[in-house]
């Protein structure tokens, strides 16, 4: 394998390390190769020939700022992504969540909140949605403006509707939505118990203890070093016995906290906290 | 000169071209396959599981960070970009690039700025272009690259846009590409 860094391989250490000097953001431990990909589709948008012109526009320009953080945010999500998932949550999962007085569930990296309204909605039909609080969580607090109004696009609910049904939904989906001028707005009556909040995995530490973490998709993003960052954060922040809930093609198994868990659903990505 | 990666792409047709290349391809076979495919975002691993039955090497769909290993073949998950890393896989949910994600380019791109002249890349079947800036991206560090020669593939235009965009090193009939990788990753013979 090649070990010698190439000048771009140079500049683009140079740039994270630029960025959180001066500004605090930190992505010196995320994966490179989707960063750097993103950073070049970023200089292509803004019409600059190499990083090193990049890193000068942003240590002077605030603005830029802005806009390199908007386009290194990925926000892929959508309702009852992964149906597969949703059947085993509420078959394997709600049962156990049944025998607590008080749940609490925390999703990470939720950003603009399709999956947080759809566990509220899989919670409400299965009768325990009263004694649940979501904590809907991200670091970008744009996205979480659109998560707190639960209105998405009305183009979407063809799709949306045909993932519900895949995850065993049990009732129209149209009753869970007003649709009004493109936009389709999801009930108040959802949001009654979800909490909506800035918080940074990468800087931030635990805000409570969790019956259920779901965090499907994000720790993608982090190398090694930060995913066992992330993963004791997670753990700490579980109670003994609490669900951890990744995505489709995440696993516990490259991690310093493989030993934490057992599988309650392998390929559904459900671990539960063992000690 | 030894090889730390072989990376394949290929869209439309791509299923029964991989069954040609993984069954002519021996079981001591060591340097790592890589392979981005496009196909459908709700698909299983039932890809997996048919070509597995073409070949003795291990197939995985990648997990995130999972680790490249001698005599392994991996495959792009559906709805996800492959991406390589020193020595592991990196996945995204970035948008489809050319509507595709898993997409070739990705896969490609991410491949030569890791390894650079120590790999190859071979594009197979499609129809589209997703895959000509990745390889155009490997020649230009230096790795290997070639393309199946398009009367023999059931769908020509990915081919045909790569011949006709990189100065490819190869350009070969289905049948010939994997006795040409036994060649190239091990000239002195097994």
């Amino acid at each position: 394998m090649t070990t010698e860094l190439n000048p771009e391989d140079i500049e683009f250490q140079l740039l994270v390390e630029g960025i959180y000097c001066r500004y605090g953001y930190d992505f010196r431990n995320y994966a490179p190769a989707s960063l750097k990909r993103r950073i070049r589709r970023f200089l292509h948008v803004e019409g600059l020939p190499t990083i090193s012109a990049l890193q000068d526009r942003i240590l002077h320009d605030q603005d830029c700022i802005k806009r390199l953080l908007l386009s290194l945010t990925v926000n892929t999500t959508a309702m009852f992504r992964d149906p597969g998932f949703y059947i085993a949550f509420r078959e394997q999962v709600v049962p156990i969540l049944r025998t607590y007085p008080f749940i609490r569930i925390w999703h990470a990296g939720c950003s603009t909140g399709q999956e947080v309204y759809s566990m509220a909605i899989l919670l409400q039909e299965a009768g325990i949605y009263h004694r649940c609080r979501i904590y809907g969580t991200d670091a970008n607090e744009q996205v979480l403006q659109t998560a707190r109004t639960g209105i998405y696009p009305y183009k979407q609910m063809q799709e949306y509707t045909r993932l519900y049904l895949k995850a065993g939904g049990q009732r129209s989906f149209s009753e869970y939505y007003t649709a009004n001028h493109g936009s389709a707005i999801f009930h108040p009556s959802l949001r009654e118990h979800i909490v909506f909040g800035q918080h940074n995995l990468v800087t931030d530490r635990s805000f409570n203890e969790f019956n259920v973490i779901i965090c499907r998709n994000v720790l993608i993003y982090f190398n090694q070093t930060l995913q066992n960052q992330v993963h004791g954060l997670f753990y700490n922040s579980l109670c003994n016995f609490g669900i951890l809930g990744l995505g489709k093609q995440e696993t516990i198994r490259f991690t310093a906290y493989e030993g934490c868990y057992e599988a309650l659903v392998s390929a559904e990505k459900l671990y539960r906290r063992c000690n | 000169m030894a090889f730390n990666l072989v990376a394949i792409g290929t869209s439309l047709g791509g299923l029964s071209a991989l069954k040609i290349v993984l069954q002519n391809l021996p079981e001591r076979f060591i340097t790592p396959i890589a392979i981005a495919q496009h196909r459908h975002k709700e698909s299983d691993n039932t890809l997996s599981s048919l070509l597995q039955q073409f070949t003795g090497l291990p197939i995985h769909e990648v997990e995130d960070k999972q680790k490249i290993l001698p005599g392994h073949v991996y495959i792009a998950p559906a709805d996800y970009h492959l991406l390589v890393e020193a020595g592991h896989f990196s996945l995204s949910t970035d948008e489809p690039v050319s509507y595709a994600r898993p997409s070739i380019d990705v896969l490609l791109e991410s491949a030569a700025d890791v390894y650079g002249s120590q790999m190859i890349a071979i594009l197979l079947t499609g129809a589209n272009r997703d895959g000509v800036q990745g390889l155009a991206a490997v020649k230009a560090r230096g790795g290997v690259t070639i393309v199946q020669e398009p009367q023999t593939a059931e769908s020509p235009i990915l081919p045909r846009a790569a011949i006709s965009t990189v100065q490819v090193d190869s350009i070969l009939p289905l049948p010939c590409i994997a006795p040409y990788l036994v060649h190239l990753c091990n000239p002195a013979g097994w």
